[in-house]
């Protein structure tokens, strides 16, 4: 069986995330002077080659990302350290055990874009973080391991939506968080209307390692599709619920019985949401798979934020699930109606069936609303807030049928 | 106290700096008096409407007035199975007010938030962002004594 692998967290607890000089004891800051010593299109070429893949839901080619800029003079790099999907802790881990690397990965992209602006937006919750982080980046610049390259921080004030990427950059500019209509891209029209490339902390995290040991070293960890390692946050029903980090080919079952040390209380399992609040719900028959991005995809699920909520036996799925549907309803920015109005319905259908008062209709509806919300919807949080409810009424039917009103 | 003009133009140097205004006049205030989002607007040169717009559509940022504590239950699924509710009921019991409402003295505020990333150590409370591991509802009238 496949051990926790660290790469991100190797120096966890051992070295001061706020000083430079502690990183750069451990062999910080070696993969960025690598990377000054490339050309760009060699550099980019170096981080295509390792596979890594966004590891902030979308899985998308980070060298391919950066390769899509066009020339400008003003380029930015932004990282996304908005966090919001509910049971998802990992961006917080590895900032404040290795804030370092995340400054270093992000440095290294703006010699890769040709950039001398960073920013990190930190959501509202993280206000201890922000405060690491602006010390962590005054050391860096103390020691001159960051050159020409600035990074700010921004904080962010407790709206999920601010994750998707446009909506993040709206904020940034001082905005309502309101996702962009897209294209353009980021990458070619973003922060004040110029190149920019957006990646979460996991990901510019990754870069110092692929550098300092080469791309194909990156390549051979884990699954082939999606290399590397994901830090993983385990909460709910497990013995274990703190944080790891696995080889992306490492198996789910083993992550709730190995690594959770299994199910709390001698219960039974009963199901596992991966990726947060808008991942899918996996019953027991899909346990055996790997992890990585298009594993998760191949069973209907996605990897997500690597958030993994474990649920019991004695859990009421529908209970839990109307929970769900009112985040929705509430972090929907109301930008656009097949959402705003659509995660209001989810969450009153949903209520309506957990307080019994529900019929066989209901359950139609809401699977049609469903269907119009995923192609219709504007951003990712519209398209993904059914999945919950339609891949439990697929693996867990039968607990929406026990509270409809014709078996009460 | 420092006034909200001075708190506005330490942060206009800062490009669509108008949240990290909000964000330092709340460490202030605790909230956004009205007249901060009237000043704010003109420094970063929007509209009253759209400085408006931005301090009402995040959840951390308020227009009404709030109390010294402000105190947030998070009922994230996460949360929720390990037992939010009941930490919630606990605390509007204790205090004697409803989510949304600040105690009579001014010095507590109780309000909802989604999960704010301790998840592993639920159910989690914030009191004025600093968050409050493994609560219960037994563990409340303690937990809240503590903030004079
Ligand atoms: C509603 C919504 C919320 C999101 N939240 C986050 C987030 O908290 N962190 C993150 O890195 N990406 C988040 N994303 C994905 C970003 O839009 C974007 O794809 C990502 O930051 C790109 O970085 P990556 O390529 O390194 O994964 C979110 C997307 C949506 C639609
Ligand atoms: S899908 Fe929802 S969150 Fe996204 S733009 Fe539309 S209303 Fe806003
Ligand atoms: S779900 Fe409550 S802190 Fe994450």
């Amino acid at each position: 069986m496949a051990e926790e692998i660290r790469i991100l967290l190797a120096h966890a607890d051992q070295i001061d995330p706020a000083q430079a000089e502690d990183y750069i004891k451990v062999g910080g800051y070696k993969g960025l002077e690598k990377a000054r010593g490339m050309t760009s299109k060699d550099l980019i070429e170096e981080v295509k080659k390792s596979g890594l893949r966004g590891r902030g839901g979308a899985g998308f080619n980070a060298g391919m990302k950066w390769s899509f800029v066009p020339p400008a003079e003003v380029k930015y790099v932004v990282c996304n350290l908005d966090e919001g999907e509910p049971g998802t802790y990992k961006d917080r881990i590895i900032c404040e055990k290795n804030a370092q690397a995340l400054i270093e990965g992000m440095a290294i992209c703006g010699v890769a874009i040709n950039a001398q602006q960073g920013y990190i937006y930190c959501r509202g919750e993280y206000p201890f973080v922000v405060d690491l982080l602006r010390k962590a980046i005054q050391s860096a610049k103390d020691v001159g391991a960051l050159g020409d390259f600035d990074i700010e921080v921004r904080m962010g004030a407790g709206a999920y939506v601010c994750g998707e990427e446009t909506a993040l950059i709206e904020s940034i500019e001082g905005h309502r968080g309101e996702p962009r209509f897209k294209p353009p891209f980021p990458g070619v029209a973003g922060l004040w209307g110029v190149p920019t490339v957006v990646n979460n902390v996991e990901t510019f995290a990754c870069l110092p390692y692929i550098l300092t040991n080469g791309a194909d070293c990156f390549a051979s960890i884990g699954a082939p599709k999606y290399p590397g390692t994901k830090v993983l946050t385990l909460t709910g029903d497990v013995n274990n619920p703190t944080y790891f980090e696995v080889p992306t080919n490492y198996i789910l079952s083993d992550v709730v019985y190995k690594l959770g040390g299994g199910v709390k209380n001698g219960r039974k399992f009963k199901a596992v949401q991966v990726g947060g609040t808008s991942g899918a719900f996996i019953p027991e028959q899909n346990l055996n798979t790997p992890i990585d991005f298009d594993s998760m995809s191949a069973i209907g699920a996605a990897l997500g934020s690597g958030a993994v909520l474990v649920m019991d036996e004695t859990r009421d799925i529908v209970d839990i699930v109307t929970r769900i549907s009112k985040f929705f309803e509430h972090e929907s920015c109301g930008k656009c109606n097949p959402c705003r109005e659509g995660t209001f319905r989810c969450r009153e259908i949903m209520e309506k069936i957990n307080s019994g008062r529900a019929t066989e209709a209901d359950i139609d509806n809401l699977l049609l609303l469903a269907r119009v919300m995923k192609r219709a919807a504007l951003c990712g949080l519209g398209q993904a807030a059914p999945v919950p409810i339609t891949s439990t009424i697929e693996h867990f039917g039968h607990e929406y049928r026990r509270k409809l009103l014709q078996y009460a | 106290m420092a006034n909200y003009q001075d708190i506005i133009a330490s942060c206009k140097d800062k490009k669509g700096g108008i949240i990290e205004a909000y964000h330092a006049l709340q460490r202030e205030f605790n909230y956004i008096p009205r007249e901060a989002v009237a000043e704010a607007a003109r420094v970063f040169g929007v509209s009253e409407a759209q400085a408006y717009g931005v301090a009402t559509f995040y959840s951390y940022l308020s227009v009404e007035k709030r109390g010294k504590y402000i105190v947030r239950m998070c009922e994230s699924a996460p949360c929720h199975v390990a037992g939010a509710d009941k930490v919630l009921k606990a605390m509007e019991d204790y205090l004697g007010i409803k989510v949304g409402e600040t105690t009579a003295d001014g010095k507590f505020t109780l309000e909802l938030t989604e999960c704010v990333g301790q998840c592993q150590a639920t159910p989690v409370i914030t009191v004025n962002s600093q968050p409050v591991f493994n609560v219960s509802s037994e563990k409340i009238p303690e937990i809240l004594s503590a903030y004079k």
